[in-house]
């Protein structure tokens, strides 16, 4: 599999303030970027005899946008140094709005980033504070004229939509504003709620409640008519594109069981059916790493039935969904004979259908995607 | 044979049987404090737990009585519940006289009476025991005016005991030694010995329990079974003591056992004589009678995979169940399993109690059924216990179930409430008897379907435990039958089909169809569950589709978690049942077979 091209992940695990719903794990302390960039280019060395080539490199967080450019390009030049990095490669970077300016795009432009994403997540300036995000919709809407006057042509947003008090038509609103922008990529990710995050206590102690079935179903239909009726492609559960070629590349590979190397606190990479993860915590990260060991928290080797279960799960959140003849090969069975019965039903009742050797999810089939996966 | 007593100890149940037994074993000294432990004729582990007696058991006392004489007393314990009454009459045979046991506080109950007639039937001397004398509760004035007005057994000849306490235990013993006559009898007839019961051993086979009547059994003997005709050769023959005590021989009035290679219980009758080949005796002893199952029900195993574990354990059970039979059943729903025949519902738990406890297997009963008579158009009569087994509607002429008398005692304050039950459980021929005051006797000719359904509980619940019930099957009544089946999205679930009543069918359909609505979790298809005779849908319900259940985001590379979540979910659908393309969990049979109960 090494000469099949792999995805970079690289973690970005700092965050200027926590917004209400994230359960990600970052820290505030930013005085630690130097020590951790330094810990970071340790392991994009460590890995050189495992990958050798991406053809896409994602940096993530956290807030990616906190680091000054010239310590994005210490982390670019270091992994130049030992990969192979394919001319077309998809490079992005996500940015907090906040953190936008004209001059720090161009540079971002500069240093070979060619898709940026930015985390409007709402132009109402209430859902924002609400969600405790620290930007504004004017810092929203300036971030992505700042990356069109960059020279950005691969542009995508992301949009959080389920909020308490929000109505379907206010949505709606939010959905014709992020489309007058054109971006390239729409991200709509509806709100969900850990234990651990602040919103979640807030919502408990006020009694409101997370939209019911009904209400989740309208709010994934219309998000989906909407940006359909707007020429977006909904290649994904979540995700919406302008065109095939502009669909998150990287992303993909998560879903098809392609190589990735996630670096950084956290960050979880796959190789050869076996894939592992990084301890959590920046702490225990940067410690391990002076000591010159490797991070990891652990691994996994899947067997068969367990590639087989990712590869129905994600497939079926795809508009492309599971390429059957690719599934027989890797996973070595005949899912349309074994499951005979109940695709037949599925196929009867619209949930899925079959195409070209695909068995694809129609819209109401990606709305219950993770039943589809238990057949 | 002078001093030999046969004995036996009858009572209702939890009026202190089994306690009482222990007192008599402990006062004439067989075992010592050490091997002593309660209810020590209860071998079995749910015998102690429960409280019953389930299995037959004998032993003989050593006692020097007052006379100065020696005695040999043989106390032959037996079931208390009616599922085992033909045991229980086996047993009494084998006696001259009984201590009929009663609860000092709750007085004459409705096995009393019923095992009061059965020791009647046998001629048999009847000492009246009031137990428990030491509760507080206790009316020993009001149990004896029952024994008066009730038994009609003169309230002069009861002993006071508290078996608790030890008190009364010699009174006791000295009334069995004066009041019940010894066995009569002749060792030089031409034998013929009473099988009350049989047990298996591992290593010696089938352990046979009997009482020689008349001649005298040792071991080297060719013995016939006179139901059958087969011979064995005897091995082995001895008293029961706290464990079995090898003898030269057994004679005419005695109580012990036989071993004579005999494989299995089933190979033996209880209630058959055995007689000497070579000198047999003229005819058997009276009252045999073959012991047929009245209630069925299959069993599968919960994981298919568990099949051959439970064909095992059903044969290695069977060697000490002789009452017991089970045959192979398949169902399209539940798979491989046994279709079963039991004595009556308690035997059933039993069953199913000891199958998961001793052999450690987790199964899945299917709803009892009683033996239905059918008579075709053709004039040919078939009986079906098993729902699969319905016979084609258009070639039915009659329908018959088996009806039961029920003999129930109450205090008079339920006795509207017990009425209202009994006639919604279609009770006809109701006959009344005051037995004292504020008591009642009543009783009710019930079909055996309604009884075993719920009837039980929901009488003990009426009469808020003070009612006490018994029956007997009497015979076949014509009766309004069909077959109800259950379909979820229009596949019958063959499991679920019952055989009931045109009038219950739709209550208990739409019982069903609740019950399967609360425990089928939605899916992604809407689910409709019907109850149906024949093509006619006579109940239904509907649960509906789930449409969303994706999860907006999966977090980057970190799929393990996700994946983890699925395959816990999948993990729990697999031990589902799919009837077409619905997944059924365990818990929904459960929910609706156990409706009896609830």
């Amino acid at each position: 599999m090494k000469n099949e091209q792999a995805g970079l992940y690289i973690h970005i695990p700092f965050c200027l303030s926590k917004c209400g719903y994230c359960s990600f794990y970052s820290i505030k302390s930013v005085d630690l970027i130097p020590e951790y960039i330094a810990a970071l280019k340790k392991e994009i060395r460590h890995y050189r005899n495992v990958f050798s080539s991406f053809d896409t490199i994602y940096i993530g967080g956290g807030t990616p946008s906190l680091l000054s450019i010239s310590q994005i390009d210490n982390i670019l030049t270091a992994v130049n140094k030992y990969y192979k990095i394919n001319r077309q490669a998809e490079i992005t970077i996500e940015a907090n709005p906040g953190d936008a300016s004209l001059k720090y795009f161009q540079a971002l432009r500069k240093s070979g980033i060619n898709r940026l994403n930015v985390g409007v997540q709402s132009f109402d300036d209430k859902v924002l504070k609400f969600l405790g995000r620290r930007h504004s919709s004017k810092e929203a809407i300036d971030a992505i004229e700042a990356a069109r006057a960059a020279g950005f042509d691969n542009l995508g947003i992301d949009l959080i939509y389920g909020v308490h008090g929000i109505t379907i038509q206010s949505w709606k609103n939010t959905l014709q504003k992020a489309v007058s922008f054109a971006p390239e990529h729409i991200s709509c990710y509806q709100l969900s709620l850990s234990e651990k995050t602040p919103l979640y206590k807030k919502y408990s102690s006020e009694g409101w409640k997370l939209p019911d079935e009904n209400t989740e179903l309208r709010l994934f239909l219309a998000t989906a008519e909407a940006l359909e009726n707007a020429g977006y492609i909904h290649y994904e559960v979540s995700n919406f594109a302008r065109k095939d070629k502009l669909k998150s590349r990287h992303n993909r590979k998560y879903w098809q069981h392609k190589p990735y190397l996630g670096l950084g606190p956290a960050a979880h990479s796959f190789l050869n059916n076996k894939r592992w993860w990084n301890k959590a915590a920046v702490k225990t990260y940067l410690n391990e790493i002076a000591d010159g060991k490797m991070p990891v928290e652990d691994m996994e080797t899947l067997s068969v039935e367990q590639l087989q279960l990712e590869a129905l799960f994600l497939g079926l959140r795809t508009k492309a969904g599971i390429d059957l003849k690719r599934y027989k090969i890797i996973y070595n069975a005949d899912l349309l004979k074994d499951k005979k019965i109940i695709i037949d039903a599925l196929i009867k009742n619209k949930f899925v259908e079959l195409k070209n050797g695909f068995l694809r999810p129609t819209r109401a089939g990606m709305a219950v995607a993770d039943s589809l996966a238990l057949i | 044979m002078e001093n030999i007593r046969n004995f036996s100890i009858i009572a209702h149940i939890d009026h202190g049987k089994s306690t009482l037994a222990d007192r008599l074993i402990q006062f004439t000294g067989v075992c010592n404090e050490r091997n002593f432990q309660d209810q020590i004729l209860d071998n079995m582990d749910i015998e102690r737990e429960r409280g019953i007696t389930i299995k037959s058991n004998a032993i003989s006392l050593p006692y020097h009585a007052h006379d100065g004489k020696d005695y040999i007393l043989n106390l032959i314990d037996t079931p208390g519940h009616v599922d085992f009454s033909y045991e229980v009459s086996r047993s009494l045979a084998s006696c001259e006289g009984v201590l009929l046991l009663i609860d000092a506080a709750q007085g004459v109950q409705a096995q009393t009476l019923a095992n009061l007639y059965l020791a009647l039937d046998h001629n048999l001397e009847i000492i009246p025991i009031i137990n428990k004398i030491d509760l507080p509760s206790a009316d020993v004035e009001r149990v004896l005016e029952e024994i008066d007005s009730e038994l009609g057994l003169d309230p002069d000849t009861h002993i006071k005991c508290s078996a608790k306490e030890g008190i009364g235990i010699e009174e006791i013993l000295e009334a069995i030694v004066t009041r019940i006559p010894p066995p009569t009898g002749d060792s030089a007839n031409p034998l013929a010995a009473l099988i009350f019961d049989a047990k298996y051993d591992s290593f010696r086979g089938t352990i046979i329990h009997c009482r020689v009547f008349e001649g005298t059994v040792k071991s080297g003997d060719i013995i016939k079974f006179m139901y059958n005709g087969t011979t064995y050769k005897v091995e082995e023959v001895g008293h029961f003591l706290l464990t079995r005590a090898k003898r030269e021989k057994l004679s005419a009035g005695e109580v012990g056992y036989i071993i004579a290679g005999v494989k299995t219980v089933a190979d033996v009758r209880t209630g058959d004589t055995i007689t000497l080949q070579d000198r047999p005796c003229s005819q058997p002893l009276p009252g045999f009678k073959e012991v047929k199952p009245v209630v069925f029900a299959s069993i599968y195993p919960i994981a298919s995979d568990d099949y051959q574990d439970l064909a095992d354990s059903l044969e290695k059970y069977k060697l000490n169940d002789a009452s017991f039979i089970y045959e192979k059943d398949s169902s399209a729903a539940l798979g491989q399993g046994f279709r079963c025949g039991f004595l009556g519902l308690l035997h059933l738990d039993i069953v199913q109690e000891r199958l998961e406890r001793e052999y450690d297997l987790s199964i899945i009963l299917s709803v009892p059924s009683v033996r239905y008579r059918f008579t075709l158009k053709d004039g040919k009569v078939i009986y079906v216990d098993n729902p699969a087994h319905y016979p084609d509607p258009a070639e039915i002429d009659k329908g018959e179930e088996p009806f039961i008398r029920a003999a129930m005692m109450l205090p008079e304050r339920y006795l509207g409430a017990v009425m209202k039950l009994c006639m919604e459980k279609r009770g006809v021929n109701s006959n009344m008897n005051y037995t004292g005051p504020g008591r009642v006797e009543l009783s009710y000719e019930m079909p055996l379907a309604e009884v075993i359904y719920d009837f039980y509980d929901r009488f003990k619940s009426v009469t808020q435990g003070y009612g006490s019930f018994d029956y007997e099957i009497i015979d076949y009544r014509e009766s309004n039958l069909v077959l109800m089946d259950i379909l979820v999205n229009s596949e019958k679930v063959d499991a679920l089909s019952q055989i009931v009543h045109r009038e219950r069918a739709r209550s208990r359909a739409l019982l069903a169809c609740e019950r399967l609505k609360e425990e089928i979790p939605r899916q992604m298809f809407k689910i409709a569950i019907q109850g149906a005779i024949g093509g006619e849908i006579i109940a239904r319900s509907t649960i509906s589709a789930f449409r969303k259940d994706v999860t907006a985001k999966c977090y980057g590379g970190d799929i393990t978690r996700k994946r983890k979540l699925l395959e816990k979910q999948k993990a729990g659908k697999k031990r589902m049942k799919m009837i077409g393309s619905v997944s059924i969990p365990q818990s929904a049979f459960l929910a609706v077979l156990k409706s009896d109960t609830n």
